[in-house]
């Protein structure tokens, strides 16, 4: 239905031919921002209200006292359905630690969820289908167990600051309880307010990807950071390391290197690299862990990225 | 009546108190609006921010944020 629209629009109303390249780009470009915007529209409203569900603070009680290994996996499965706004990071963490939650669970959470959200899915999977997808969120998940476990298994709870032990809520949080036309109410607002956050970013992204679709441009990117190029993964996450975007600024980026002749292990490691890691993030952990815990996890998270991009690589 | 709003400061926690002040404002109460920036001040109420607590109660915590019509809801649940 979408595309009979866009060929409506392509070819009878701008009265453009068939197989002229403008009517190709054109068409392509109508076709995937319906697509992508209807997608966007029904799994953010969907996601938002699981996420209802899912407070930050029922996550700490899940949690608490899990063992290692067991704790990291629904660590990072709660990551992605736990709601959190990143400045929320310090009490979250001061939270989870107080409740028993051990360093590296807590850190599998805080790791995936930044890197696997909802928007991140839609976006890899209106541009690059389901099977990228599901690689992205896999390995997402992988990615943020192995960071947690390694991190759990050295034993750093001392480059914890150390009021972070010492503090006690003296209680429980309350969960403020909600309605479910609250939770739909929250829904509704929420999809709202993402989209008008990052519509711009997804019509770029796709006016590129139009672009590329209908004239291929050559480009010498290829050399430096293609296939070819054994060194192209970790070049790519090292520079995504200090730069920082969440999931719906990045994937415009990702899909234009696409379009460049990047491999996609190359590319989805520039993605986690990104949202996994940025510098405004570890600035605010500061207030909780010391230096050499943060330089641990930014390389054992740098090191993690790397052999997934070459594994992506190899399989694809 | 005492209105806190926690947050360290970020767009959100910003939102939510020109939310409130918006609220207070149309509704034509006296109230104090405090902002509470200080992680251990705001770990007294609530983990996830932006929190809203309203006579000493946490009314709301967490993203995404209540509208308008839910903070005039919530205060006046509490007149």
């Amino acid at each position: 239905m979408l595309k009979t629209f866009s060929e409506l629009v392509t070819f009878s109303v701008l009265k453009l031919e068939h197989g002229c390249r403008l009517a190709d780009a054109l068409n392509f470009f109508i076709y995937d921002t319906l697509k992508i915007f209807l997608l966007l529209s029904i799994i953010i409203f969907v996601v938002s209200i699981v996420r209802s569900y899912f407070p930050p603070e029922k996550t700490r009680k899940l949690l608490a006292h899990k063992k290692e290994l067991i704790g990291n996996v629904l660590a990072a499965l709660l990551g992605v359905v736990t709601p959190f706004c990143s400045c929320s990071a310090v009490p979250l963490f001061i939270g989870f630690v107080e409740a028993g939650v051990p360093l590296g669970v807590t850190f599998s959470f805080l790791i995936s969820s930044p890197m696997v959200n909802e928007i991140a899915v839609v976006l890899l999977f209106g541009m690059f289908g389901w099977e990228v997808t599901a690689l992205y969120i896999g390995t997402g998940l992988v990615v943020a167990i192995i960071g947690g476990l390694t991190i759990g298994k050295l034993k750093l709870e001392k480059w914890v600051e150390q009021y972070v032990y010492a503090f006690q809520s003296g209680g429980r949080y309350e969960i403020v309880e909600q309605s479910f036309t609250d939770r739909l109410r929250y829904a509704r607002d929420n999809t709202r307010d993402i989209l008008r956050r990052i519509w711009l970013y997804i019509i770029i992204a796709i006016g590129i990807g139009g672009f590329i679709h209908g004239y291929v441009p050559q480009d010498f990117l290829v050399n430096y950071a293609g296939p070819k190029n054994p060194f192209a993964v970790p070049i790519a996450v090292l520079l995504g390391v200090p730069l920082y975007a969440n999931a719906a600024g990045v994937v415009p980026i990702v899909y234009a290197l696409v379009g460049k002749g990047l491999s996609m292990g190359t590319v989805l490691a520039f993605m986690m690299a990104v949202t996994a890691l940025s510098l405004p993030e570890m600035i605010i952990l500061r207030k909780v862990l010391k230096t050499p815990l943060l330089g641990v996890f930014a390389g054992i998270m740098t090191a993690t990225i790397i052999t997934v991009g070459y594994l992506f690589n190899a399989l694809l | 009546m005492e209105i806190k709003v926690l947050g360290p400061g970020c767009p959100n926690c910003t939102a939510l108190e020109v939310l409130v002040k918006k609220a207070v404002q149309e509704l034509g109460i006296e109230a104090r609006i405090e902002k509470v920036t200080d992680v251990k001040d705001i770990m007294r109420y609530a983990m996830s921010t932006p929190g809203l607590v309203i006579n000493g109660k946490l009314r709301h915590s967490g993203k995404p944020l209540p509208n308008l019509d839910k903070v005039k809801d919530l205060i006046r649940a509490d007149l």
